[in-house]
C-alpha cells in the first residue's frame, strides 16, 4: 500500500490521477502505442452498427447507485471510470476515446434487464461493465446474448456458467474456494468445518463445492455442520452457540451485506475472537470495502480468501491505489471486486485492440488468450472458458482494516466453472 | 445430536441459548416500543420507523467520531451521550413530521401509512447523499465488547447485557410516563375518547404531537443501541419493519403489556427453532405461527377492545 | 348521479380514450424499445386496477398484491422454464431435462408439483386459480373474523415477507433468489424478439381491456354498490341483512386474479420472474400506482401504473439518486394534496372546465363515488 501523501488531494476527476496511473501502466504495455484514429476507418471497425465514431466509442456502465445493493456496487462503478479515465489518458482504443452511459439497474433485477436492454437497443454501447449480483447477471444474459452485446462482469461468483457474450473478470467458485481449504488444512492442521451462509445461490453453491471438497478430497476432514440464515438476518447468537457446540476449527462463514456487520460484531461479542485461541473464521465474502461497515477492530485474526488485496506489494497495485485514491479520495479502499471491476476496461481494450475491430464477434474470438500484465493483482489471462486465470491468496484482516496476505498459490489457479467431481 | 456431549456442556449450552433468546427479546422490545406508542396509542402507522431508527445510528457514529477526535480521553462514555442526542434528534424529526404531515392524516389511518413509506425513501436518500452509500463502521467503547465469562463454558456477552439493561429501563421508563405521568393520562385518555379529552381541556393536538415525538425518540435511542450489534446503512432500517410491525400487531394495538409479552413470545420461538432447524426455516415457521394465530385472534394478544 | 347502465357516456369516452392511447397512440409514437418498456407497465395496471377494487371500492387495502403478482408470475414462469429446459439444451446438466437451477442444486428428478406445468392450458388455469386459492385462504380466515383497515394491511405484508423467504430458501424448486430466468419460447414462438414482445404488447392491452370490463360491471352490479356502502358504513350493511364477509372475500380473490394475470404477463413481457417482485417493496409500489390514478378510478389506476413507471425508468434514466426522492415526495404529495389521485383532478378540476366550455349545461360536479372512507 502507498504511504506516500499526496499534495493535491481533490476528490472527483484529477489529470494528475488519470496521468501517474496511465504512465505506469503503459511501462509494460504489450500493445503497439500510439494508434491514431485515422488509421482504422470507421466503417472497417464497425460494422454492425455500434456506437462508435471517427472520434469516440461508448460503452455502458450497469450497477446499482440506489437500493441494498448501492454499497457494494460503488467500487466496481469508481473503478471502471478510472480505468476508463486512464485509457483515454493513453489516447483511447483504435484512436478513439471512451464515453460512458452510466445506467441504474437499482437493486432491482427486472430493471437491469431493462437498462441493459436500453444500453444494447437504444444506445448501441460496443460494450458493458457492469452487475454485480449473479440475480442481476442472470437477468441480463438473455438480452445480452439476443442482441449480442458484450459484458465484462466483475464478481466472484458460484460458477456454472459460461455465456459467449460475458466475460468473467472475477473467480468462479472453484478458484476462491480450494486453495483457501487446502492451506488452511495444510498449514493450521484443520480438519473440521462449519459452513454458514446468506441463503442464496452464492453461498450455496460455494458450500457444496467447499463440502465435496473437504469430505472427498482433504484427509480426515469433516463439516460438522451447515446452515443458512436470510438475506438481511441480524441476529446470530443461535448459530454463534450452535458452533461452541460443534466446536469446529474452522468457521467458514459466507455471510453478505448487513448481516455481516451484524454477525462479525456478535461473534467478537460473544467471545470468539479470531486474534486469540479457538476456531479459525475463514471467510470468501468480505473484503475491504465491507469492513469499513464491519469495523476493523471486529474481524481482526479473521482469514479471507480472495484474489486482490490492497496491500499487494507490487508495482502495478501501487501505481493503482495510488491513482485510485487520488480521483477518489484517500479515505477510499479498495476490494477484490472493485479491481476485478477495474479490470474489465483494459481487457476490452486489449481484445479490441487484436482484433483491430470492435464488432462484438471479433471482439469475442479475439478474447481468449489475451493476456494482462499490468494488473493490480499480477499476471491475469483469459481463459477459454471466459474466465480469468489468476492467482488465489489468502489474508489476515488487521485492525486498521486491510488484510496482510499470508499465502498466495505459486501458480496461476484454472477457472473451472463446471467442476468436475463438484457437482 | 447431543449424544457426544456431557451434560454440563449441554447445560452450558442451553444456559447460552436461553440467554440468546432473551437478547433478542430485548432488541425486540427496544424495535417495537416507539412503534407501540405511536400505532396503539394513535393508530397511525408509521412506515418510516426503521429510519428513525437509522438516524439515531447515524447520530451515535457522528458522536463517536466527535469524541474520537476533540474528548478520546471520554471516549469510553460517549455512547451515553450518544443515545441522549439520538433521542433527541429523532424525536425532533418526530416533531416536525408530525406537525407538518401526520396531524392532517389522522382520519386516514391508511393514507398515513402511505405518506410515511414517502417519507421513509425521502430519508433513505438523504442519508444515502450525505452518509455515502456504504456502511458507516461505528467504533464502540472497548469495556462494551467482548463477553463476560460466568463459569468456564458459559459466556454473556457484554452488548447483549447491555441491549438488556436499555431496554428493561426504557420499557420502564415508558411505562412510568405513561401510567404515572399527566402526558400518559391525556394520552389515553384520548385514545378512549378524543372528543371528550378534548372538551374537558386536554389539548389533544400537542399531546399527539409530543406522542409521536417521544415514540420516535425512542426508536432513535433503539437505533443508537443497535449500533453494537447491527450495521448502520442507508437500507438497514427496512430490515426492522416488518418484525417490528408484527410484534406490536401480535401484542394487541393499545398495550404496551401486550407489546412487551409478543416480542418476549415471538423472541423464544424463534431462538429455540433457530438452535434445532436452519436459520431460514426457523424464520419462515416463525413468522407463519405468528400470522396463523393473528387469523385466529386478530385483535393479538392483548387488547382492550375489538377493533375494526 | 349515477346512471344504472353498464357505463355512462362519460365512462364510454374515457374507455375510448385509453383504448385508443393504448392501441393507436403509444405504438405510433414509440420506438420498440419504449413500447416494450409501456408494455411492462401495463403488467402493473392489472394489479392497480385490482386494488382500485379491492381499496378504493371495498376499503381493504392490501399490501400483499406482490404475491399475487409473483404467483401468477411463477406459475407462467414455469411452464416457460420447461419449455426451455429440454433435453437437448440441458445437455451438459448431470440431469438433462429438468431446469438448470435445479441440477444445480442435485435435483435429480422434476419435483411432482411442477408436473403439471408441462401443460400450458393447466398452467394458464394456475395462473388465475393459485392466487385466487391464496387469497381465498386469507380472506377466510381474515374477513369471517372482522379482521380489517390496517390489521389486514399488515398481515397481507408478512405474508409478502414470508413468501420471498420461502422463495429464496427453497432454491432448487422455486430458482432462488436469481429467480426463473432464461425463459425462451411459448409453445415454440420464440417470445424474445422485437416483434414478439410488440405483440405480446397488443395482447397485454387487449387483456387489460377485458379486466377493466369485467371491473366495470362488478362495479356497476349490485356488488359494487354494496361494496361502496360497506365501505362507508360496514355494520348498516351488515344489519341490513348482508353477509359482509363473503363480498369482501369475492373481491379480494377478483383482485387477486388481475394480479395473478398481470403476473403472467410480466413473465411473458421481460422474460423472467424473480422474488424482487414479490417482496414487501414492489407490494407497496404498486398500491402507489393505485394512489396515484385515484383509488376510486379504474381507469385512473392504469393512468397511474404507466405514469409513475414511466416517471421512474426516465428520472432514474437521468437523475438516478433523485429517483428516491421524487417518489418519495408523489407519495406524500399524492396523500396530503390529492386523495383521489389523477381521476381526481381530472373529474374535479379539469373535466367541468371543459364541461362548461362545451356546452352551456351545467356541469356535474361531484366525484365519481365520493371521497375515501374518512
Amino acid at each position: 500500500m502507498s504511504n506516500e501523501n499526496s499534495d493535491n488531494k481533490v476528490n472527483g476527476v484529477s489529470r494528475r490521477a488519470v496521468l501517474a496511473g496511465g504512465t505506469a501502466l503503459t511501462a509494460s504495455l504489450f500493445m503497439p502505442k500510439n494508434l491514431r484514429a485515422q488509421d482504422f476507418a470507421t466503417a472497417d471497425i464497425n460494422t454492425t452498427g455500434l456506437a462508435v465514431t471517427d472520434d469516440t466509442v461508448t460503452i455502458g456502465i450497469l450497477h446499482s447507485v440506489t437500493g441494498t445493493m448501492a454499497i457494494s456496487e460503488t467500487g466496481s462503478v469508481q473503478a471502471e471510470k478510472l480505468a476508463i479515465e486512464q485509457i483515454n489518458a493513453q489516447g483511447g482504443i483504435l484512436g478513439r476515446k471512451i464515453e460512458y452511459i452510466q445506467e441504474d439497474g437499482a437493486s432491482d433485477w427486472p430493471t437491469f434487464a431493462e437498462k441493459a436492454r436500453k444500453l444494447l437497443v437504444n444506445d448501441k454501447v460496443a460494450s458493458v461493465m457492469g452487475c454485480w449480483t449473479s440475480a442481476s447477471r442472470k437477468a441480463v444474459l438473455p438480452v445480452f446474448e439476443q442482441h449480442n452485446g458484450f459484458l465484462y462482469y466483475p464478481t466472484f461468483y458460484e460458477g456454472l456458467e459460461q455465456s459467449p457474450n460475458v466475460i468473467y473478470t472475477g473467480q468462479e467458485a472453484t478458484q476462491q474456494i480450494i486453495a483457501g481449504l487446502d492451506w488452511v488444512n495444510q498449514t493450521k492442521g484443520a480438519k473440521s468445518f462449519y459452513l454458514l451462509g446468506s441463503d442464496y445461490i452464492w453461498p450455496r453453491t460455494s458450500n457444496k463445492i467447499a463440502r465435496k471438497h473437504i469430505e472427498n478430497f482433504m484427509e480426515d476432514c469433516k463439516v460438522v455442520g451447515e446452515e443458512y440464515y436470510p438475506l438481511g438476518h441480524t441476529q446470530f447468537n443461535s448459530v454463534i452457540n450452535k458452533i461452541r457446540l460443534r466446536k469446529p476449527d474452522v468457521i467458514y462463514a459466507i455471510v453478505v451485506g448487513g448481516s455481516n456487520v451484524a454477525f462479525y460484531k456478535q461473534l467478537k461479542a460473544a467471545g470468539i475472537d479470531p486474534t486469540e485461541e479457538g476456531p479459525i473464521v475463514l471467510t470468501i465474502s468480505v473484503t475491504e470495502d465491507e469492513i469499513r461497515g464491519i469495523g476493523g477492530e471486529n474481524i481482526e485474526g479473521s482469514y479471507a480468501c480472495m484474489k486482490y488485496f490492497q496491500s499487494l506489494e507490487n508495482e502495478n497495485n501501487i501505481a493503482f491505489v495510488k491513482a485510485f485514491k487520488e480521483m477518489w479520495g484517500e479515505d477510499i479502499v479498495i476490494g477484490d471486486v472493485t479491481q476485478a471491476a477495474y479490470l474489465g476496461p483494459w481487457l476490452w481494450k486489449a481484445a479490441v485492440e487484436k482484433a483491430g475491430s470492435f464488432d462484438v464477434d471479433k471482439v469475442r474470438e479475439a478474447s481468449p488468450g489475451i493476456e494482462l500484465t499490468t494488473a493490480p493483482e499480477g499476471y491475469v489471462k483469459v481463459h477459454e472458458n471466459h474466465h480469468l486465470w489468476s492467482k488465489t491468496r489468502v489474508g489476515r484482516a488487521q485492525a486498521d482494516g486491510q488484510y496482510e496476505v499470508v499465502f498466495e498459490t505459486a501458480e496461476l489457479v484454472e477457472p473451472d466453472p463446471f467442476p468436475e467431481g463438484y457437482q | 445430536m447431543f449424544a457426544d456431549y456431557s451434560m454440563s456442556e449441554l447445560g452450558a449450552i442451553f444456559a447460552m441459548q436461553g440467554f440468546a433468546g432473551l437478547i433478542l427479546f430485548s432488541v425486540f422490545v427496544l424495535m417495537a416500543l416507539g412503534l407501540a406508542i405511536i400505532f396503539g396509542q394513535m393508530g397511525v402507522i408509521n412506515m418510516a420507523h426503521g429510519e428513525f431508527m437509522i438516524l439515531g445510528a447515524y447520530v451515535t457514529y457522528l458522536t463517536s467520531n466527535v469524541f474520537a477526535d476533540y474528548m478520546p480521553a471520554l471516549f469510553g462514555t460517549y455512547f451515553f451521550v450518544a443515545m441522549l442526542l439520538a433521542f433527541l434528534a429523532s424525536g425532533a424529526l418526530g416533531l416536525l413530521v408530525e406537525w407538518s404531515l401526520i396531524r392532517h392524516l389522522y382520519k386516514r389511518p391508511l393514507d398515513t401509512l402511505l405518506a410515511t413509506w414517502g417519507l421513509s425513501l425521502i430519508l433513505q436518500q438523504t442519508y444515502r447523499s450525505v452518509f455515502g452509500a456504504r456502511e458507516v463502521g461505528v467504533s464502540i467503547p472497548d469495556w462494551m465488547m467482548g463477553s463476560l465469562p460466568l463459569t468456564d463454558l458459559i459466556e454473556i456477552p457484554i452488548n447483549g447485557i447491555f441491549v438488556m439493561v436499555l431496554a428493561v429501563s426504557i420499557s420502564a421508563a415508558v411505562y412510568v410516563m405513561m401510567f404515572r405521568s399527566t402526558w400518559g393520562k391525556q394520552v389515553r385518555a384520548i385514545n378512549q375518547n378524543r372528543v371528550m379529552a378534548g372538551a374537558v381541556g386536554i389539548n389533544t393536538e400537542w399531546t399527539d404531537r409530543l406522542t409521536f415525538g417521544i415514540g420516535c425518540g425512542v426508536a432513535g435511542v433503539a437505533g443508537s443501541a443497535f449500533t453494537m450489534i447491527g450495521s448502520t446503512g442507508p437500507t438497514a432500517g427496512q430490515l426492522y419493519i416488518v418484525d417490528t410491525f408484527l410484534v406490536v400487531v401480535f401484542g394487541g394495538a393499545g398495550s404496551l403489556l401486550g407489546t412487551i409479552a409478543s416480542a418476549f413470545s415471538i423472541s423464544q420461538a424463534q431462538s429455540i427453532m433457530e438452535f434445532f432447524l436452519s436459520g431460514s426455516m426457523a424464520k419462515v415457521l416463525t413468522l407463519l405461527v405468528v400470522v396463523g394465530i393473528l387469523m385466529i385472534r386478530p385483535q393479538g394478544l392483548f387488547s382492550l377492545k375489538l377493533r375494526k | 348521479m349515477q346512471s344504472s347502465a353498464f357505463m355512462s357516456r362519460k365512462e364510454i369516452i374515457g374507455f375510448a380514450i385509453l383504448a385508443a392511447l393504448i392501441f393507436l397512440v403509444l405504438p405510433a409514437v414509440l420506438d420498440n424499445f419504449r413500447l416494450n418498456l409501456f408494455g411492462k407497465y401495463l403488467t402493473y395496471a392489472f394489479v392497480a386496477v385490482g386494488l382500485a377494487l379491492c381499496w378504493g371500492a371495498g376499503g381493504i387495502l392490501s399490501l400483499g398484491q406482490g404475491v399475487f403478482f409473483g404467483l401468477g408470475g411463477y406459475c407462467m414462469a414455469m411452464f416457460l422454464k420447461l419449455e426451455a429446459s429440454t433435453p437437448e439444451n440441458t445437455a451438459i446438466q448431470s440431469t438433462p431435462g429438468i431446469p438448470d437451477f435445479m441440477d444445480w442444486n442435485q435435483l435429480t428428478e422434476l419435483p411432482w408439483w411442477w408436473e403439471p406445468f408441462y401443460s400450458l392450458p393447466l398452467a394458464l388455469l394456475a395462473v388465475v386459480a393459485v392466487p385466487v386459492m391464496f387469497a381465498f385462504v386469507i380472506g377466510v380466515a381474515m374477513f369471517t373474523r372482522r379482521v380489517g383497515g390496517v390489521y389486514f394491511a399488515i398481515i397481507t405484508q408478512a405474508f409478502a415477507a414470508i413468501m420471498t423467504i420461502l422463495i429464496i430458501g427453497q432454491q432448487g424448486y422455486t430458482g432462488g433468489v436469481n429467480g426463473i430466468t432464461d425463459l425462451r419460447t411459448l409453445m415454440g414462438w420464440d417470445i424474445r424478439t422485437d416483434e414478439a414482445k410488440t405483440i405480446l404488447y397488443f395482447v397485454n392491452g387487449a387483456l387489460l381491456f377485458a379486466v377493466l370490463l369485467i371491473a366495470q360491471y362488478v362495479r356497476k352490479s349490485k356488488l359494487g354498490r354494496l361494496l361502496i356502502a360497506m365501505r362507508d358504513q360496514e355494520d348498516r350493511v351488515r344489519f341490513s341483512g348482508y353477509n359482509v364477509a363473503n363480498f369482501k372475500i369475492f373481491i379480494f380473490c377478483l383482485g387477486a386474479a388481475f394480479a395473478g394475470i398481470g403476473g403472467a404477463m410480466f413473465t411473458l413481457q421481460v422474460g423472467f420472474m424473480s422474488p424482487t417482485l414479490v417482496g414487501i417493496v414492489p407490494s407497496i409500489e404498486m398500491v402507489i400506482f393505485c394512489a396515484v390514478g385515484g383509488r376510486l378510478s379504474i381507469l385512473g389506476a392504469v393512468y397511474g401504473a404507466l405514469l409513475v413507471n414511466w416517471a421512474k425508468t426516465s428520472l432514474s434514466e437521468s437523475f438516478p439518486e433523485l429517483w428516491l426522492l421524487g417518489l418519495g415526495g408523489l407519495f406524500i404529495a399524492v396523500v396530503m394534496f390529492f386523495p383521489n389521485g389523477l381521476a381526481g383532478v381530472w373529474s374535479e378540476k379539469i373535466e367541468p372546465r371543459l364541461l362548461a366550455l362545451f356546452s352551456k349545461k351545467k356541469p356535474d360536479t361531484s366525484a365519481p363515488d365520493g371521497a375515501p372512507a374518512e
